[in-house]
């Protein structure tokens, strides 16, 4: 465990598995992940299971972030878009839940593993082309076809918003990742400045209160970034979805 | 003559479009992240742009890159579509910060769709 700021996204099987010659180990990712849904379900199943009338604290942070969401959704993909509240809503918990738990000590972060939000981004992305396409068949593609556009550039602009398109999962899915990584490196990074600087004696000791007093102030920030990111994660989704929903207007 | 005259009409072609940029720009940005204020407000508009603007560039290159190994068009593939990638990022960091409408909502028709921003 050392001073290495990395150790700690290191995937490690803890049950190997092995199927046809693909690897299906349960690893502490995917055991992180089972905590999350775990986590997740049983919070909102919990809270919610008084069924007060008047919501206690923890009933009322239940309603909240269902009508955070219910809200965000409908604002940008209109009431048409509520179809798709569950799986938004499960998103954002999901999301949500993962960057909290990473930040318990000795937690694994799911959401630091770009191969996670990938899957994630691409998991959006497929519903707004599947949907898009059964929905409005070959109208869809209207959405690449800005309306206003001299006809000379149109091939050109087609083609921009192609990959403008296409760019979409990866930003997504980048972001998310270089967050939640960033930020752990760096809080493990002013962590291990304290240890190492207390070896040098009292001076050292005196020296260490200042990267402290930073890790301190970056943990809260971590849980400012844990909360802005899975929101940020499902206001994109909304709008993407919207984008299925009502193409080429 | 002619070059007295220029600076003058370059200056009252950069003030129009100045005013015409004034008139497109939104007031205040819509951005996700707008709601916290100061440096962390900042440093996440900064992330979230430039990894709009990459992920832009990377897309282009890998579409190239995929066109010409299976086309066999090397390098024509991998140059045009890196220039494709560069617009779509810059385009991506535009809408992004609000400059652009989004996809389908067009400025022209803002008025016909109440249901959108």
């Amino acid at each position: 465990m050392a001073n290495d700021p990395i150790h700690q996204f290191q995937i490690s099987k803890w049950i190997p598995i092995e199927v046809g010659g693909l690897d299906f180990s349960f690893t502490n990712s995917s055991a992180f992940m089972v905590a999350t849904v775990v986590a997740a379900g049983a919070f909102l199943f919990l809270t919610t299971s008084s069924r007060g009338l008047v919501p206690g604290r923890l009933q009322s942070i239940s309603e909240m972030s269902y009508e955070f969401v219910a809200s965000m959704l409908r604002d940008s993909a209109g009431s048409h878009g509520m179809r798709f509240f569950p799986f938004v809503f499960s998103i954002f918990m999901f999301v949500l839940m993962a960057n909290l738990l990473g930040l318990f000590p000795y937690f694994f972060t799911v959401t630091s593993h770009i191969i996670v939000t990938f899957a994630l981004a691409l998991l959006v992305i497929g519903t707004v082309v599947v949907y898009g396409f059964l929905k409005h068949g070959f109208g869809f593609l209207k959405l690449f076809v800005p309306q206003g556009v001299p006809a000379v550039v149109v091939p050109l602009v087609v083609l921009i918003e192609i990959v403008s398109f296409l760019s979409r999962p990866v930003s997504l899915s980048v972001r998310l990742f270089a967050n939640m990584l960033a930020g752990h490196i760096t809080l493990k990074v002013f962590a291990g400045f304290v240890t190492s600087l207390s070896a040098f004696g009292v001076a050292g000791a005196a020296g260490a209160v200042l990267p402290l007093i930073m890790t301190v102030a970056i943990t809260g920030l971590e849980f400012l970034v844990a909360f802005m990111q899975a929101y940020v994660f499902a206001v994109l989704t909304c709008m993407y979805l919207n984008d299925a929903v009502h193409p080429g207007h | 003559m002619a070059n007295k005259d220029q600076p003058d009409e370059l200056e009252r072609r950069r003030a129009d479009l100045e005013k015409a940029l004034a008139e497109k720009r939104p007031e205040s940005r819509d951005g996700d992240e707008g709601k916290t204020k100061g440096d962390m407000a900042g440093v996440g508009q900064a992330l979230r742009l430039s990894s709009e603007f990459i992920a832009g560039v990377g897309v282009g290159a890998a579409l190239g890159w995929g066109i010409d190994h299976f086309a066999g068009t090397s390098p024509w593939g991998l140059i045009i579509f890196l220039l494709l990638g560069f617009g779509a990022g810059v385009l991506n960091v535009l809408r992004s910060s609000g400059q652009i409408a989004e996809f389908g909502v067009r400025s022209s028709q803002s008025g016909q769709n109440p249901e959108k921003k």
